[in-house]
C-alpha cells in the first residue's frame, strides 16, 4: 500500500480532508480529538491516514482530554492537533489558556456550526469568533485563521501549525460547516514545496552549567526556544504565573511583565501572521470586509456591482486574529463606507467600527445558511446610492428571512 | 532540647528542586513523604533521570511537579492524566508519572481517570488522598466520608464518596493498590516496581491533612491519623481482595486495607500501526 504523508496531487476533495491533508503534509504527527458534527470527518480520516505515517491517533473521551492530550504531546516535541466544533471549542477553553501560558504551540480547527449551544449541528455559523479571541480567561492574543475553501483549508491549516511552531503558541482555524463539507477541487503541492517553519530550540546542550530557560526569549522576537519532555533540560511548566525559568512567581511584576510579552509576541510579530486578500480594492470607494464561506458571496456581490458602474472592493480576511486593523485604518482613508458581511450578528463589524469613522453597515445571519450575494449586493447599492448625503444614517441590515 | 540544624545538603538533592525549598505544605502534611518515595523510586529505578516525566493538576499536590527536578508539567485542575496521555504517546520511551490528588483526579478529573483505567494506558498515577480539598481550606470532596465535616459541610457531608481502587479497578487498570504516608517502605518499592508493571497503573496513598480534613473531624495532628494507620491497617497479600471492603472513614474503629488489590495484563493502549 502507497501512504506517503503529503498526498501529491490533484483531487476533488471534501474541505474536512482537505484539513486533515493539511495537518500531515505540515507535519502533524498527533491527533486527539472527540466526534462532534460538522467536524468529525477530520477525526475519521486522521484515524485511516495517521497509522499509515507513523503518527498518533486517539478519540479521548471528551474536549478536555483532546487538548490537554495535544498539549502534552507537544511538550513532548510532537506537531498536534484537535478537531472540534462550537460546543467543544467550549469546552476546550481553559486548556487554550494554558497552551498560551505553556506557550505550547498546537492547533485547534474549529468547523463552526449554528450557535450557541447545541444550536445547528449540521448547519453553518461563524459565530465563535469573538470566542477564539475572548473565550479564555485573562488577557492574551490568538492567532485565528477563517478559509473560504477546501483548497484555503489545506493551506491554512498548514500555516496554522508552522505559525504555532515559530510563535509558541495555539492557533485556531475557523472554519465553517459549508467549507468543512464542501467538495472543491484540492490542488496539493510535492512534499518539498510544503511550507515549513520550524519551532525553536536552545541552543545549549542540556546540563547543570547550562542557562537556557524555557521561557525567556533569545531573540527581540519575544519567543523563547522550547525543549521537550526527555531531552534532559528538567524543565517546569505551569499555567501559574511563572518566572523565565518557568517557576511559578507570586508577584505583581512578573504577572505584567510575562501577560504582556505574552501578547506582544503575537502583535509584533503580526507582519508575519496576518493574512488577507485584497479584491478590487485600488479605488473602492465602497468596502466590503467578509471572511469564510460569506467571502464567497460577498465576493460575487462586488463583482456583480463593479458591472454596474459602483466602485466597490472587498477586503477579504484570512486570518482574523490578530486582526489588521492597520490595514483597515489605511481603507479608512479612501472609503466612503464600510459594509461587512457574517453569518453572525455583528461580532467582525464591531472591530471595524473601532478603526474607521466611516458607517459601517452589517449583513449579518445568525447561521444555519449562508448568506447569498443578493441582501450584500443590495447594501452596496444602497451605500452608492447614500454616498455624499448627510448625515449618513447609520443602520444595521439583519435579514429576517 | 534539641537544637534545629540547618544543612548544607539533602541525600535527594539530585532529584528534587531544592532551590524551590522551602515547599508550601502544611507541617502535618503527607504529601511530602509521597513525593520522596517517588523521588527514591527514580534514583533507584535505573531508567534515566531524563526520562522520567512528571504531570501534576491542580492542589496541593498538584504542586509535586513544581518541586521535583525532572521535566516536569504543572497542567490544569483535573487535566493531568490526558495531558500526560499527549506527552506517553508522542514519546513512548518516557516514563510518564501522574502525582496528584484526590480532588483533582476523582472529581473534576473524574472522567479521565476512569477512561484512562479503560484505556490501560501506560501510565504510571500516585493518587494522594487526604479526604478533602486541602489547598481552598478543607472542603469536603469525592472521598470525604458520609457525614464528615468540611467547610462546604458544617453540618456534615450529605454525600457518599468514591472508593477509589474499586473505581479503579472496575474501569480496567492493570494495577491498583493503596499505601499510607505511615508505609514509606513499601510505597517507594510499589512505585519502583510500577515503572516495570506494563498499563495503567494506580497507587492511592492515604495522607494527613490536619489542617483541612483533620481540625474539622477530630484528627487535629498529623501524628495522630499516623498512628490511626498504624493501629488499623491491615495488609492484603494474597491479591484476593472484594473491592468494596476498601471504602474508608477514618472516625470509624474499622481496619483500613492496604497492598495490592489489582494486579493484571489486559492489553495495553498503542496507537494503531498499519504496515506501510
Amino acid at each position: 500500500m502507497s501512504a506517503p504523508r503529503v498526498h501529491t496531487g490533484k483531487f476533488f476533495m471534501h474541505g474536512d480532508y482537505a484539513c486533515a491533508e493539511g495537518a500531515l503534509a505540515a507535519g502533524c504527527d498527533f491527533f486527539a480529538g472527540y466526534p462532534i458534527t460538522p467536524s468529525t470527518e477530520i477525526a475519521e480520516h486522521l484515524s485511516y491516514r495517521m497509522p499509515q505515517i507513523g503518527g498518533t491517533f486517539i478519540q479521548m473521551e471528551d474536549e478536555l482530554a483532546s487538548i490537554a492530550a495535544i498539549i502534552g504531546a507537544s511538550a513532548a516535541g510532537a506537531r498536534s492537533m484537535t478537531a472540534t466544533s462550537g460546543p467543544g471549542l467550549s469546552l476546550m477553553m481553559e486548556n487554550l489558556g494554558l497552551a498560551v501560558m505553556l506557550e505550547t504551540p498546537c492547533v485547534i480547527i474549529d468547523i463552526q456550526r449554528g450557535s450557541p449551544s447545541t444550536g445547528l449541528p449540521t448547519m453553518a455559523g461563524q459565530s465563535d469568533v469573538m470566542q477564539a479571541q475572548w473565550g479564555s480567561h485573562g488577557d492574551y492574543e490568538i492567532v485565528a485563521y477563517a478559509p473560504s475553501s477546501p483548497q484555503e483549508i489545506f493551506d491554512l491549516t498548514v500555516l496554522a501549525f508552522n505559525v504555532a511552531d515559530r510563535f509558541r503558541t495555539p492557533v485556531i482555524l475557523l472554519g465553517d460547516e459549508v467549507i468543512g463539507h464542501m467538495m472543491e477541487r484540492v490542488v496539493i503541492p510535492n512534499e518539498d514545496e510544503i511550507m515549513h517553519w520550524e519551532r525553536k530550540r536552545p541552543k545549549s546542550p542540556p546540563g547543570n552549567n547550562g542557562n537556557y530557560k524555557a521561557f525567556l526569549p533569545d531573540d527581540d522576537d519575544l519567543v523563547p526556544p522550547m525543549a521537550h519532555a526527555g531531552e534532559g533540560y528538567r524543565v517546569h511548566f505551569t499555567g501559574l504565573t511563572h518566572d523565565e525559568q518557568g517557576y511559578p512567581a507570586m508577584d505583581a511584576d512578573t504577572h505584567h511583565k510575562l501577560v504582556t510579552r505574552l501578547i506582544d509576541k503575537i502583535r509584533s510579530n503580526a507582519d508575519q501572521i496576518i493574512r488577507t486578500e485584497e479584491y478590487f480594492l485600488d479605488d473602492a470607494e465602497i468596502v466590503v470586509i467578509s471572511y469564510g464561506c460569506t467571502a464567497r458571496s460577498a465576493r460575487r456581490a462586488v463583482r456583480e456591482a463593479r458591472e454596474q458602474g459602483i466602485k466597490v472592493g472587498m477586503l477579504r480576511l484570512i486570518s482574523i486574529w490578530p486582526f489588521p486593523e492597520q490595514m483597515i485604518k489605511a481603507l479608512g482613508e479612501q472609503a466612503n463606507a464600510f459594509i461587512v458581511a457574517e453569518m453572525n450578528l455583528g461580532q467582525i463589524r464591531r472591530e471595524v467600527e473601532r478603526f474607521v469613522s466611516q458607517p459601517v453597515i452589517g449583513v449579518h445571519h445568525a447561521g444555519g445558511a449562508m448568506i447569498p450575494p443578493e441582501p450584500i449586493l443590495k447594501e452596496i447599492v444602497n451605500c452608492q446610492l447614500k454616498t455624499g448625503e448627510k448625515p449618513w444614517p447609520k443602520v444595521m441590515i439583519l435579514r429576517s428571512d | 532540647m534539641p537544637q534545629a540544624t540547618v544543612v548544607e545538603s539533602h541525600p535527594l538533592d539530585q532529584i528534587i528542586r531544592s532551590d524551590r525549598m522551602p515547599h508550601i505544605w502544611c507541617p502535618g502534611c503527607g504529601i511530602g513523604i509521597a513525593m520522596r518515595c517517588y523521588a527514591a523510586a527514580i534514583l533507584e529505578s535505573g531508567i534515566p533521570v531524563e526520562n522520567h516525566i512528571v504531570v501534576s493538576g491542580i492542589g496541593c499536590t498538584g504542586r509535586v511537579a513544581g518541586y521535583m527536578y525532572l521535566d516536569s508539567y504543572h497542567s490544569t485542575h483535573g487535566r493531568a492524566i490526558p495531558f500526560a496521555t499527549g506527552v506517553k504517546l508522542a514519546n513512548p520511551d518516557l516514563m510518564v508519572t501522574v502525582f496528584s490528588g484526590d480532588g483533582d483526579l476523582a472529581a473534576i478529573g473524574g472522567n479521565h481517570l476512569i477512561h484512562a483505567a479503560r484505556r490501560n494506558i501506560d501510565i504510571k498515577v500516585v493518587c494522594v488522598n487526604n479526604f478533602n480539598y486541602g489547598m481552598t481550606g478543607g472542603q469536603v470532596g469525592p472521598t470525604t466520608p458520609y457525614t464528615a465535616k468540611g467547610t462546604t459541610a458544617p453540618y456534615g457531608n450529605p454525600e457518599q464518596p468514591f472508593n477509589l481502587p474499586s473505581l479503579v479497578g472496575a474501569s480496567g487498570a492493570n494495577y491498583v493498590s493503596r499505601w499510607t504516608t505511615l508505609h514509606v517502605r513499601q510505597l517507594k518499592q510499589d512505585i519502583l516496581a510500577s515503572f516495570t508493571r506494563p498499563g495503567f497503573s494506580f497507587i492511592e496513598v492515604l495522607s494527613p491533612c490536619p489542617i483541612g480534613f483533620g481540625k474539622s473531624n477530630n484528627i487535629p495532628d498529623g501524628l495522630d491519623e499516623m498512628e490511626l494507620y498504624r493501629q488499623r491497617c491491615v495488609l492484603i497479600d494474597n491479591g484476593e481482595v472484594d473491592l468494596d471492603v476498601l471504602s474508608i472513614d477514618l472516625r470509624e474503629d474499622k481496619p483500613i486495607y492496604i497492598g495490592e488489590f489489582v494486579a493484571r495484563d489486559r492489553p495495553i493502549f498503542q496507537c494503531v500501526q498499519v504496515d506501510r
